[in-house]
């Protein structure tokens, strides 16, 4: 079966404008996150997108524009599409959609009445704008949706055009997600689960974790059909060798304290990419700075990746931007290529106080080099699990 | 509330447009709302802010009718 392979790819995120940005800065140490919030702060709009095209798009839906137009130029696509407009597709993912949108309109209501909510106000608020809205961008006429899995959904967005592709439904599929979520009504209700943490800081795996802090962004990845990428001369970032997607069935919000479904899904992902636990290199964590999650992560790792596991670097790129709800895992899997590709791993931001039941190398302090002894290959997988208990790991090999 | 003057109507119009993405250098009477790229949506935007201002409630119907910025001007004034 044919590969499918990355050749373009682009971020919006706490750390800056580009892909690169994103790797550089988080390597370097750097964090996004400032008064306890992973806000996009030199993002704005109208510097990227005509009046027009900003005023037509929610928050989420402009980062995940801008996100996908440096994605496209990362692939060489020029003016001309390098295939025919049905055969691209457009799948981005968010947790929630034009929140602020949702929350502007429903104030306006209350205040002046239903004749003061913005004929605008559908069009953005919904959760398929952000996939809508790169395909009208793009003239992309291919299978074209969002996907809605909480903090899943970048993952499951990338898994499934992946399978689009394999399946022959596209060429090539812009994939990704976007979130921004940064509002009052989503703060509120963030809080009230109790879910965000207190101190405002972010440190993943860490003894004193206490919660996740919220980020926005958007990642976004351009997928293509190995042999059609191949002909056309492209060059590939990398393949993306592997999905497995599952669900905990065990609690709305909570993951499954021994993470079983986060487990299974990472073995799922390594069997779709034919690869054994040895072969994984690197490991983009979830790792949300919430005790249950980095703690039932941790196990899950070791359940599917075994004795091997205590040798692999294990980072959470949510430790130098927070946590990008359903952005989160295509910008980590942006992160995951980045950091393949120039073998440095970044390191797990504030990590300092060892929690005694999360023993494995959560990289503290500094990036560090990537060696890869004889023969090993640059694998790695990127996990993403989402409230609902939704499990979803992408297995990548840079090129 | 007094009777808007045709100045007031074209202000409250061309402002709305460029806040639409317009370019104000392109816009005046004869200006055809299409090649402003101004669509059906801005113009449900536009009814909003007319009946805002004016007092004036277009219909679709109504908003079907207008071709030129002149238009809008004029049926919102023939209105008011």
């Amino acid at each position: 079966m044919t590969e499918v392979v990355v050749t373009g790819i682009g971020a919006i995120t706490p750390l800056g404008l580009g892909a690169a940005t994103l790797h550089e800065r988080w390597a370097a140490g750097v964090c996004g996150i400032e008064n306890g919030e992973g806000r996009c702060r030199e993002f704005v709009a109208t510097d990227h997108l005509s009046v027009k095209e900003a005023r037509r798009a929610d928050r989420f839906t402009q980062l995940a524009l801008v996100a996908s137009i440096e994605a496209l130029a990362d692939a060489g696509w020029g003016a001309e599409l390098p295939y025919e407009a049905s055969r691209i597709g457009s799948m981005i993912g968010t947790g929630i959609g034009g929140i602020g949108t949702i929350e502007t309109n429903d104030l306006a209501m209350f205040e002046h009445g239903p004749k003061h909510v913005s004929p605008l106000a559908v069009p953005l608020m919904m959760g398929n704008a952000a996939a809508a809205a790169v395909s009208m961008r793009h003239g992309l006429r291919g299978p074209s949706f969002g996907t809605v899995s909480a903090c899943s959904s970048g993952a499951d967005a990338i898994g499934t055009a992946m399978r689009a592709i394999k399946y022959g439904d596209a060429l090539a599929i812009v994939t990704g997600g976007a979130e921004a979520a940064l509002t009052p009504l989503s703060r509120a209700a963030f809080g009230a689960l109790d879910a965000l943490s207190v101190s405002g800081i972010s440190r993943p795996f860490d003894a004193r974790r206490d919660g996740f802090v919220m980020g926005e962004g958007a990642g976004v990845l351009v997928l293509e059909n190995g042999d059609a990428a191949q002909a056309r001369g492209a060059r590939v970032l990398a393949v993306l060798r592997g999905y497995g997607a599952t669900a905990d069935a065990h609690h709305v919000t909570a993951p499954h304290p021994t993470g079983e479904g986060a487990a299974a899904a990472i073995t799922r992902a390594l069997e779709d990419a034919q690869v054994e636990p040895t072969d994984i290199v690197y490991v983009n964590a979830h790792g949300t700075s919430t005790p249950l999650n980095d703690r039932a992560e941790t196990i899950a790792l070791k359940t599917a990746l075994g004795e091997h596991v205590r040798t692999i670097p294990v980072s959470s790129t949510k430790s130098a931007i927070g946590h990008l709800l359903g952005a989160g895992g295509a910008v980590e899997a942006v992160a995951t290529i980045l950091a393949l590709r120039a073998a440095v791993i970044p390191p797990t931001l504030g990590w300092a106080q060892r929690d005694p039941d999360l023993d494995l190398d959560y990289v503290p302090d500094r990036a560090r080099p990537l060696d890869l002894s004889e023969g090993q290959r640059p694998i790695a997988i990127s996990n993403s699990f989402g409230f609902g208990g939704h499990n979803a790991v992408l297995c990548l090999e840079a090129r | 509330m007094a009777d808007p003057t045709t100045e007031q109507i074209e202000k409250v119009i061309t402002d709305s447009l460029i806040s639409f993405g317009a370019n104000a250098e392109d816009i005046n009477r004869d200006a055809e709302l299409a090649a402003l790229d101004i669509d059906s949506l801005d113009l449900a935007e536009l009814s909003q802010i007319i009946e805002e201002h004016f007092g004036v409630e277009l219909t679709s119907a109504d908003v079907a009718e207008i071709t030129t910025v002149g238009d809008a001007i004029d049926l919102v004034a023939e209105r008011a």
